[in-house]
């Protein structure tokens, strides 16, 4: 394809994909960011950069994950062949540890001494944690009271790694609460601290940042897919909150477009109830924590909360990549409700013996949807981001068991 | 640029003394309360009014300014009504500076165009918008410049002499010189810091400085006035409101007149 066409060129200098991204931040952070941008751009041209990278991602993440065919859910769902890339079988437990890796190397060579992050289901606070324990580094998780009630494994989980977690107890008291929290941080400890965000969005060069680290997901599904079936899939399928594990998925393949791409975005309890987070189904452009993309807000401009089952898709924004190629058309996005997630939750549990999280649950009641009407010849992925074990009080408490 | 802030900062220099700007929020604790407040400042002693346009996520306030516009918002406050609450203001005020405010989501979810027209016939003179830097100027700060509206640029402890000339570029009115690296309310920069930091901004700049974040009472407002062209005061004064929401206006005032006093003690350097 040529260069000029390619959907893979983005971001432009100052950070933009097509009208998106940017760096809508306090001047007190923008001489950070441009730091960071500057350093990001070295380590990127740095070939002992990506050996390191790529050793840690195999001997401490235990990567390549496996791309697994389903053969039980695939027989059920009659038509498309189901497979499974399991990055719910990384170190930690799920897709975040990739870019943490990513970003505390990034930390180490600034010179850098504290970590912040925030984290909404706490699967990248511990990750977070982890690379901290493991690099010795002091570690600051914000996270809000609201997740905090519904995620308690998580953060225990995130104390016994000897980080700090901070609970939020303004706003909604969630993902984007947090979010505001871990910048307010880092403003007022700009000399020493690094902020590993935990998704494909904040200011530039965050998006193409944490997209770069994470595209280890996508690249290996092309190698493993060629090697089982000896081609490219027909669809990739993935869940998306900010939408990290979706980008980590789906880079490589933006120029093959044969390739039919679905992002599946969390609909809450229905989309026309307005207790959902699916900005691109639901939103409109708007400017919030360093990027231009999809929100939900109101008619003022305000934003509004977020509802999922799913505490890591409970985020009224998504990386602003998405939100240029929702609009370009080269990824189509949807939505399924939680009630629908909770369906796909046990359905892989009893039928493929694999508890998924609750966030790619919603990538599967899709593929529920979609599959049926496939032939038995297309070739369809399923980011398998996460495992389900931090969910399974949520999901008891949602089916009505007591634990 | 604008008129009223030019005025009012030749004023101040013809006077030989520093200016109190204050900042409230827009529709705190009440849109009738607000009202008052904000006719009653420049009687109680405030050279520049910064008014907040409140948003829902202020990532670089503390919590005081935090809590003052979730408490504006859940009482109704939207952008045209802090439109209209300055157009109102202007009728009985035509000297006083306004300087809007806040965050760019609401503006842009207004609309750029539409909002300019609306701040420009309701008599705003500035704008401070906290989450567009120099590299967004295209978005908001030149048309708000065609448009005589003065773009009101912050300057902080990490803006060096190679970051200046850029934050500088396109700022008009006033520079706000931030004392610390860090949110709003939370604490004050060291005075003799303070002047150097301004000693080295005017090396690059004509534009009269403000100082702000963490100042609180009149004795600091008195030790920043020496060297500042004028104090900011913000988290004390959405404290006051806060503390006597049905009175706001009284108690506000009382602390503006303190302050005033403060600012007018300080022997200029």
């Amino acid at each position: 394809m040529d260069q000029s066409n390619s959907f893979r060129n983005g971001p432009d200098e100052d950070g933009h994909f097509g009208t998106y991204g940017g760096r809508f931040v306090a001047e007190t952070l923008m001489p950070l960011i441009l730091d960071l941008e500057e350093h990001f751009a070295a380590a990127s041209r740095d070939e002992a950069f990506w050996s390191e990278f790529n050793a840690l991602l195999k001997h401490y993440v235990g990567r390549p994950s496996p791309l697994t065919f389903a053969p039980r859910i695939t027989e059920r769902f009659g038509g498309a062949k189901i497979y499974f890339k399991r990055d719910e079988l990384n170190h930690t437990g799920a897709h975040k540890i990739n870019n943490c890796i990513g970003q505390i190397l990034l930390a180490r060579r600034m010179g850098k001494t504290r970590i912040i992050a925030e984290t909404g289901a706490g699967q990248h606070g511990v990750a977070t944690a982890t690379v901290c324990a493991r690099f010795g580094m002091p570690c600051t998780v914000y996270m809000g009271e609201t997740d905090i009630e519904r995620q308690q494994p998580n953060v225990f989980r995130m104390r016994l790694l000897g980080a700090e977690v901070r609970p939020v107890s303004s706003g909604t008291r969630t993902l984007k609460d947090a979010m505001n929290e871990a910048l307010r941080d880092w403003v007022a400890n700009v000399e020493d601290t690094f902020y590993i965000i935990g998704t494909v969005a904040g200011p530039h060069p965050y998006p193409a940042m944490v997209r770069d680290f994470q595209a280890v997901i996508g690249n290996e599904v092309r190698a493993q897919i060629v090697e089982a079936e000896g081609r490219l899939p027909d669809t990739l399928v993935a869940c998306i909150g900010g939408g990290s594990n979706a980008m980590g998925l789906f880079h490589p393949f933006l120029d093959d477009t044969g390739v039919r791409l679905i992002g599946v975005e969390a609909g809450g309890e229905g989309v026309e109830t307005g207790r959902h987070a699916a900005s691109l189904t639901a939103g409109r452009p708007g400017v919030l924590h360093g990027n231009r993309t999809y929100l939900l807000q109101n008619d003022d401009g305000q934003i509004n909360d977020a509802h999922s089952i799913s505490a890591g898709l409970d985020y009224p924004g998504i990386g602003p990549e998405h939100s240029w190629l929702h609009d370009v058309g080269r990824v189509e996005y949807v939505s399924v409700t939680d009630a629908e997630a909770l369906e796909a939750f046990q359905l892989c549990a009893e039928l493929e013996g694999i508890l998924p999280a609750l966030e790619p649950s919603h990538a599967l009641a899709h593929v529920a949807k979609l599959a049926p009407d496939l032939g038995a010849d297309h070739l369809l992925v399923m980011n398998l981001c996460g495992r389900g074990d931090k969910d399974v009080f949520s999901v008891a408490e949602a089916l009505d068991v007591e634990l | 640029m604008s008129d009223r802030i030019d005025a009012r900062f030749r004023q101040l220099a013809d006077e030989r003394r520093a200016g109190l700007v204050t900042f409230v929020t827009a529709g705190d604790p009440n849109p009738s309360e607000s009202r008052r407040l904000l006719a009653a400042l420049p009687r109680a002693g405030a050279d520049v009014i910064e008014l907040g346009m409140p948003f829902s996520d202020p990532m670089a306030d503390g919590p005081a300014i935090q809590k003052s516009s979730l408490r504006a918002l859940e009482a109704g406050q939207t952008l045209a009504n802090t439109l209209a609450m300055v157009g109102e203001f202007r009728a009985s005020d035509d000297a006083t500076p306004i300087v809007l405010m806040g965050y760019y989501n609401p503006i842009f979810s207004y609309g750029v165009d539409r909002f300019l027209e609306d701040a420009t016939r309701a008599g705003v003179d500035g704008l401070i918008v906290v989450d567009l830097p120099p590299e967004a100027d295209s978005e908001l700060c030149l048309p708000a410049r065609a448009c005589g509206i003065d773009f009101i640029r912050l300057a902080t402890p990490t803006t060096d002499d190679r970051r200046l000339p850029s934050v500088l570029r396109n700022s008009s009115g006033f520079l706000y010189y931030v004392s610390i690296a860090g949110i709003t309310g939370t604490r004050v920069g060291e005075t003799d810091v303070v002047a150097g930091a301004l000693a080295r901004i005017r090396a690059h700049t004509e534009l009269p400085i403000a100082v702000g974040f963490g100042i609180r009472t009149p004795e600091q407002a008195s030790r920043i006035a020496e060297t500042a062209d004028a104090v900011v005061v913000g988290s004390a004064l959405v404290d006051a409101v806060e503390q006597a929401p049905e009175n706001a206006a009284v108690a506000v005032s009382e602390l503006v007149e303190m302050l005033k006093a403060g600012v007018l003690s300080a022997r200029k350097a």
